[in-house]
């Protein structure tokens, strides 16, 4: 008997390993179904963990496995970087930490598609499906690793918030590097196999996620990271059908599924249009319409004081909170909760109101108040939040100024036309935290600050959120 | 035929994952959707297992060793850095149960002394 000890045999056997792969896959599907609910989203993500470890382990089962060293230090390299990047990443930071991650991501998609290109000869032995789906993952992934990584560096404010473009040629450029990557892929798949021409088609889509992403204003960029997963996802998958590797097919297309989903329901909270968005142009209009209502209205804006404030609070019998992302970047969120617990003792309801894209993610604005232990029942979303501002006697907005703005419901000519907002000025009296009158992200005035109940406190919203507690200690 | 059946059974998987991922993910409250977001971001990570299949094969060279080793660790920060991130988002939601109802009993209670 020559035959290998039962023991290796089974833990090397391809229908073994394939069932691993099956196992694997259940569970990140389990995973995904505990991460769309509140209560078993931590489960959920273990599961989800569990059966990454899973697939690992099954590919390094393979009997063709080799090259332990290599495999040893590029994953030692994997987890020397990711382990305390993920552990110390504050949570205001996490929006541009999620984009890293994705863009890491798709590098690794075409430098998979590359080590292909070049071990297969230029695809010279494999099926032209092989070919095709290889050279989509490589354009994909290397879109999406530049392409989280502009977003990485805008929201991280190394490069400016700001769109930069080329204006109208923008869209033709675009254009013209998709059908140029695009040319070369079909080039390659149909038997040419110089390795210029691959580097080439690598330029192409690089230089295509940096002129996708540039142009985009930093309003929209969560819109911008989920979608840019949704392709990572999908590149995987496609690096799944070119290696005949099922797990990577279904993880990656699951991905590339649900990332669509996220990227138009986020779309939708803000109101815009996924094509929009890509085709850039948001922001430089309103900057100029901006500019013209500052002249307008200028004058008309009333400034208060931390003292006036804790009075106006002190006195009122229900208070909203309306945070926005400038709470975030202040770290106030441990002084508002303070704030409001004060307020609570002397017997003022409390509500904080959540607009679906406060922050700069959805949902980042409730990471952010749990971590400061608000309790989650204060928490109220935005439709619920717009019925309760007629009874509301303050308003307290911190750091939040779009997702205020009336201009979204009055002015059709604004940029933001249409986009839900928080219908602050609803209720009786509006206090603003704000640094200064500069416009927000998107780069647009809000008319909130001229109208005649709202009043203005100028400062980081950390300090004057203390300053109002210390104040109202006072009374 | 071998490659054709291949093809079509890969196909088929593809298109069947695309409607579990739309099915699974059709109803999350919106507060989870930066945890969902990093989640999935998470499981994409798993390109990591096309970069140990490659680097197994023989007939690599320097260069390719370079690249593939670049993609391993890229792949694995995808999944490391992922998950670990999202764990830390959720664990601030875990703790909510208890802590909201005890604070707005306390609360009440307050407000009831407080006139």
């Amino acid at each position: 008997m020559s035959a290998p000890p039962l023991a290796t045999s089974f833990l090397h056997n391809q229908n073994f390993l394939d069932v691993l792969y099956i196992v694997a896959f259940s569970l990140f599907i389990q995973g995904l179904r505990g991460l769309s609910g509140p209560r078993t989203a931590v489960r959920g993500n273990r599961t989800a963990a569990v059966g990454m470890a899973i697939a690992v382990i099954a590919t390094l089962l393979n009997p063709n496995e080799g090259n332990w060293g290599l495999i040893a230090l590029g994953m030692a390299l994997g987890v020397a970087v990711g382990v305390p990047a993920a552990r110390q990443v504050k949570m205001t930071a996490m929006p541009q930490m999620v984009a890293l991650f994705n863009g890491v991501g798709g590098g690794a998609v075409f430098l998979i598609s590359w080590a292909e290109f070049r071990l297969t000869d230029g695809y010279s032995h494999t099926a032209t499906y092989i070919a095709i789906f290889s050279l989509f993952a490589a354009i994909v992934g290397s879109v999406s690793f530049w392409g989280s990584n502009i977003a990485f560096g805008k929201l991280q404010e190394i490069l400016p918030g700001r769109p930069i473009s080329l204006g109208a040629a923008q869209q033709i450029v675009n254009l013209v590097l998709l059908i140029l990557a695009v040319a070369a892929g079909i080039d390659i798949a149909a038997g040419n196999h110089s390795e210029l021409l691959f580097i080439g088609l690598l330029v192409c889509a690089a230089l295509l996620g940096n002129a996708v992403v540039l142009p985009i204003g930093g309003a929209d960029m969560p819109v911008v990271i989920s979608m840019l997963n949704a392709f990572t996802g999908l590149s995987a998958a496609a690096t799944g059908i070119a290696l005949n590797n099922t797990a990577l097919i279904v993880a990656g297309m699951i991905v590339g599924a649900s990332g669509s989903i996220l990227t138009n329901l986020m779309a939708v909270a803000m109101n815009r249009s996924i094509p929009a968005i890509v085709a850039g142009g948001f922001g430089g209009g309103g900057a100029i319409e901006g500019a013209q209502g500052a002249g307008e209205h200028a004058g008309t804006v009333r400034s208060t004081s931390a003292a006036d404030a804790a009075i106006q609070l002190a006195y009122a019998s229900r208070v909203m909170i309306v945070p926005g992302y400038g709470m975030a970047v202040a770290q106030a969120q441990h002084a508002v909760a303070e704030l409001t617990k004060e307020l609570q003792k002397r017997g003022v309801e409390i509500g904080y109101a959540i607009h679906p894209v406060a922050g700069r993610m959805p949902g980042h604005m409730n990471v952010l108040l749990a971590e400061a232990d608000v309790p989650y029942d204060q928490l109220e979303e935005m439709d619920e939040a717009n019925q309760e501002f007629a009874r509301t006697d303050v308003s307290l907005v911190i750091g939040a100024n779009d997702v205020t703005n009336p201009a979204a419901k009055n002015t059709p000519s604004s940029p933001i036309y249409g986009m839900p907002i928080l219908e602050v000025s609803n209720s009786h009296s509006v206090i603003v935290i704000k640094r200064s009158m500069n416009p927000g992200f998107a780069g647009i005035e809000n008319e909130l600050y001229y109208e005649p109940e709202t009043t203005m406190l100028f400062g980081d919203a950390k300090s004057a959120v203390s300053e109002i507690t210390a104040e109202l200690a006072q009374i | 035929m071998i490659l054709a059946s291949t093809l079509t059974t890969n196909l088929a998987i593809l298109v069947l994952a695309g409607f579990v991922g739309f099915v699974v993910i059709s109803k999350v409250p919106n507060t989870l959707h930066t945890p969902l977001m990093s989640g999935t971001n998470a499981i994409h990570g798993i390109v990591l297992l096309g970069g140990l299949l490659i680097i197994g094969l023989s007939g690599n060279g320097t260069f390719n060793k370079v690249i593939l080793v670049i993609a391993i660790a890229f792949g694995t920060i995808n999944i490391v850095g992922g998950f670990l991130v999202t764990d830390r988002m959720l664990e601030m939601f875990k703790s909510k149960p208890k802590s909201p109802s005890g604070a707005v009993k306390d609360a009440e209670a307050k407000k009831e002394k407080a006139p």
